[in-house]
């Protein structure tokens, strides 16, 4: 059992998944989904496709040279089972894991270096090139403060109203048992009137 | 060598040879010539004419040539046979003849098409082909001899039987009238005529029969009569050159009854006579017809007479016969067989070519000891201490059978292939190696020396961290309020350049609508007002200014109108084109009323016959037929 790469974008082929297309010189080749197939049979080549290993390898995207990726290889010796060899190696393989991540992540940083710089310069030119458009912004930024204060203010209003209404009904509390249904059209009533007064204020 | 000649072409006469040529010259070459043709077109117009009739007659010679034997290759027998029938002389003249008129065409075309590369008029070229193909004519007719003679010959050619000298082979000779066609009628399927008068077989005969699965030819040969060979005709010549010519046993046929016309005393001569040409042969002598007279019956001189045909070779046996009764005939022919084969075998055990042939291909080595020291062969000393397994003997091997019989026998047990494995440590036998960890192959990074690289791995690890390759430098700071401020400005501007962009895309999108001119497209005041609004302007001025023009223009009420509230019509007026269909052309309320009682009287009748109205309710047909009959062109799916 093995895990092989596909043959096309370079990812893990697990046991079971996958297929293996063998040519007619006994050449074989492994797929690691249908996508990669056809793109195979279509005669695709994995380093001008943005999605493969291969591109990402050679464009740069990727670490591609590293002394961390010596270490898996298929030799050709045979090597006999010795339990202290596989032992080292089983160990020897989580560190090398660690370094490899380790060595991409500082790989990925150095690849971003320099990109905030280079966007908050081009902001800044952009901000500078167009003053006609941030006077909109500005006249958008003022209406909408009007619009919050107004906003602000009418709500002060209705709670002093609404202060006003609760004295009211507090007064009216030993009156409650008289019936409910006026009690309802009164708050109907009341409901229309501040629909009213908010249109005027609009 | 050829035996046959079936397919020699068929040789036409001189003047069918002229039209086959000149009608193929005719069709196969261009006919016309054009005026103001240039003169090196209408030179090479001729010269091909003379050209292709030339080898025509060329490739027809050939064939011809090809087709006949050479005389001088042929087997002697052959040749001889040839000469007989054909006149040797004759024939060889014929195709030289033949050959001859190739070479002269061959020469008549070269002259002629040197002289057509200077001809100087259209007339001129065809006055030297005409000559060129009049001169070739002559050639060929001059050959109509030759041609009717080896048109007979090919024909005689033909029919001759396939005679292979080489094959086993009875000859059957003798005086005429003996019956030898007879025998060759027995023994084998042969349709040859059968006679009771002489020289009824006037050429050879071949008929062919198995023997020991081996395929004969048998030959019947014409008679012959007791002469000197210069006096024999063609007939008697064709049997004395095949016993001459053809490796066989010969059958010599007697006719002791004398039925056939001739003496015993002349047969016998006959056979002495012809007796030189049995050298190298085995010949066998055949008494015939002894259902009318019996060897035993003739009288002691004649009997010593056919005795001394024998005398003096012991290899010539005298048999007797009866192809009227069908008696002795099979063994007579099995004899005859027998004698050829071991003859057969005997010439070729006599030529030393062929026993030497196979002699050369074999070898056989014998090595020769190089010195006196004995080298056997080795036995490792634990294969000689090995006794032998016994199945009773209680102290025999343990062999694997018997492990797997302890186990449970076949189909339960398993063989353990581990422990087999040849590892540094007997422990690790039984060990299971991880084969993936991580999505990574262990085979792959297992490798002797990995301790050693790993190590190698760590100290340039400790190098880079030494080095400073992992800290991180960032110096650009983004919490800046400053640098806040502008990235939000910058994405509002990016957002609103997209919106604009993505608005002038819809507005001048066709999208199956026609532009409008600039000119013919209005804005209302609002757009004008919003838009300026957005921009930062001021516009209470121009809407102040907007509202006094309205209110300018609003007609106001005077006096009178509300002295005499004179509003109009509060209907609204109806337009033109909409009449009133119910009171036109009625003037009053009287004429009114008697519409409507003319018209309920003329529906009265129509209601009781209750017949079908415009008002009533229709449903038409769903498959109207003359929209769903016949073909459909090329035109709409709804119309025929």
């Amino acid at each position: 059992m093995r895990i092989y790469q596909c043959h096309f974008c370079s990812s893990p082929v697990y046991p079971g998944h996958g297929m293996m297309f063998v040519r007619n010189d006994a050449k074989e080749f492994r797929f690691c989904r249908s996508k990669c197939h056809k793109a195979f049979k279509q005669r695709r080549n994995p380093r001008k496709l943005k999605w493969t290993k291969a591109f990402r390898k050679a464009a740069g995207k990727e670490l591609a040279v590293d002394s961390t990726l010596t270490f898996s290889a298929r030799r050709n010796v045979p090597v006999r089972y010795n339990r202290d060899l596989v032992q080292t190696t089983l160990k020897a393989m989580a560190r090398v894991e660690e370094i490899r991540a380790k060595r991409e992540r500082a790989f990925y940083k150095n690849r971003m270096k320099g990109n905030k710089e280079r966007q908050y310069d081009l902001d800044k030119k952009l901000v500078e090139n167009n003053p006609e458009l941030l006077r909109i912004r500005e006249v958008e930024i003022a209406k909408k403060l009007a619009k919050e204060e107004a906003r602000a203010n009418r709500i002060e209003q209705d709670d002093e109203e609404e202060e006003e209404v609760s004295e009211d009904e507090e007064m009216d509390i030993e009156s409650e048992e008289e019936s409910e249904e006026e009690e309802v059209r009164q708050r109907v009533l009341l409901k229309n009137k501040r629909q009213q007064r908010s249109k005027r204020v609009l | 060598m050829q035996l046959t000649w079936k397919d020699i072409p068929t040789v036409p006469e001189s003047n069918d040879l002229l039209d086959i040529v000149l009608n193929r010259t005719q069709r196969k070459t261009p006919t016309v010539i054009r005026a103001g043709f240039k003169i090196t077109r209408i030179r090479a117009f001729y010269m091909r004419k003379v050209k292709f009739t030339a080898e025509g007659f060329e490739e027809k010679f050939q064939d011809l040539i090809g087709g006949f034997p050479n005389i001088n290759d042929v087997h002697p027998f052959h040749r001889d046979l040839m000469d007989t029938l054909y006149e040797k002389n004759h024939y060889k003249v014929s195709l030289a003849a033949v050959s001859r008129a190739k070479t002269l065409i061959e020469q008549v075309s070269r002259d002629y098409v040197r002289l057509l590369k200077f001809g100087q008029s259209l007339f001129q070229c065809k006055q030297l082909k005409r000559a060129a193909l009049g001169r070739m004519a002559t050639i060929v007719k001059k050959l109509k001899d030759p041609l009717a003679y080896l048109e007979q010959v090919r024909q005689h050619l033909g029919r001759l039987p396939s005679i292979d000298p080489n094959t086993r082979t009875l000859l059957i000779c003798g005086y005429p009238n003996v019956g030898k066609s007879s025998f060759l009628k027995c023994i084998t399927k042969a349709d040859v005529e059968v006679q009771p008068y002489a020289f009824t077989t006037k050429s050879l005969y071949v008929g062919h029969f198995d023997y020991k699965y081996l395929r004969f030819q048998a030959i019947d040969t014409p008679g012959i009569l007791d002469r000197p060979t210069e006096e024999m005709n063609n007939i008697e010549m064709q049997s004395i050159y095949a016993i001459a010519h053809l490796r066989s046993t010969v059958l010599y046929f007697m006719d002791i009854s004398e039925q056939c016309g001739f003496s015993i005393e002349d047969q016998v001569k006959l056979f002495h006579s012809i007796k030189p040409l049995f050298a190298n042969k085995s010949v066998l002598i055949v008494i015939n017809k002894t259902d009318i007279l019996k060897p035993e019956d003739l009288s002691q001189e004649r009997q010593d007479l056919i005795q001394e045909m024998i005398q003096g070779n012991s290899s010539i046996e005298i048999m007797t016969t009866s192809c009227h009764e069908e008696d002795n005939v099979m063994t007579v022919r099995n004899k005859a067989c027998e004698k050829l084969l071991a003859s057969r075998i005997e010439q070729k055990l006599k030529g030393t070519a062929r026993v030497n042939n196979v002699l050369n291909k074999i070898h056989v080595s014998r090595p020769t000891p190089r010195d006196d020291i004995k080298r056997e062969a080795y036995i490792p000393n634990a294969a000689k201490a090995l006794t032998k397994y016994d199945v009773n003997d209680p102290n025999r091997r343990k062999l694997a059978r018997d492990i797997e019989e302890e186990n449970g026998g076949a189909g339960v047990y398993n063989v353990n292939l581990k422990d087999a494995y040849l590892l540094e440590d007997e422990d690790w036998k039984q060990d299971k190696m991880p084969e993936i960890l991580d999505g990574r192959n262990v085979y792959d990074f297992l490798d002797p020396d990995i301790a050693a690289k790993l190590q190698a791995l760590e100290e340039e690890e400790e190098k880079l961290e030494a080095e400073g390759f992992y800290d991180s430098d960032e110096d650009f700071d983004s919490e800046n309020e400053e640098v806040q401020e502008i990235q939000e400005k910058a994405k509002w501007i990016r957002d609103k350049q997209q919106m604009m962009i993505n608005s002038a895309r819809n507005r001048k999108a066709l999208k199956n609508g026609g532009t409008m001119p600039r000119s013919k497209l209005t804005k209302s005041f609002n757009e004008l007002e919003e838009h300026l609004d957005s921009l930062g302007h001021d516009t209470s001025t121009l809407v102040n200014k907007k509202n006094a023009k309205l209110s300018a223009n609003r007609y106001k009420e005077s006096g009178a109108d509300v002295v005499y509230n004179e509003t109009g019509p509060s209907y609204k007026k109806q337009p033109a084109y909409k009449t009133d269909r119910l009171n036109d052309g009625v003037s009053d309320g009287s004429l009114r009323s008697k519409t409507d009682r003319l018209a309920k009287l003329q529906r009265r009748e129509r209601n009781r016959e209750a017949r079908q109205g415009e008002g009533d309710r229709h449903a038409t047909a769903s498959l109207p037929k003359h929209l769903f009959s016949g073909k459909r062109g090329v035109g709409k799916t709804d119309r025929r």
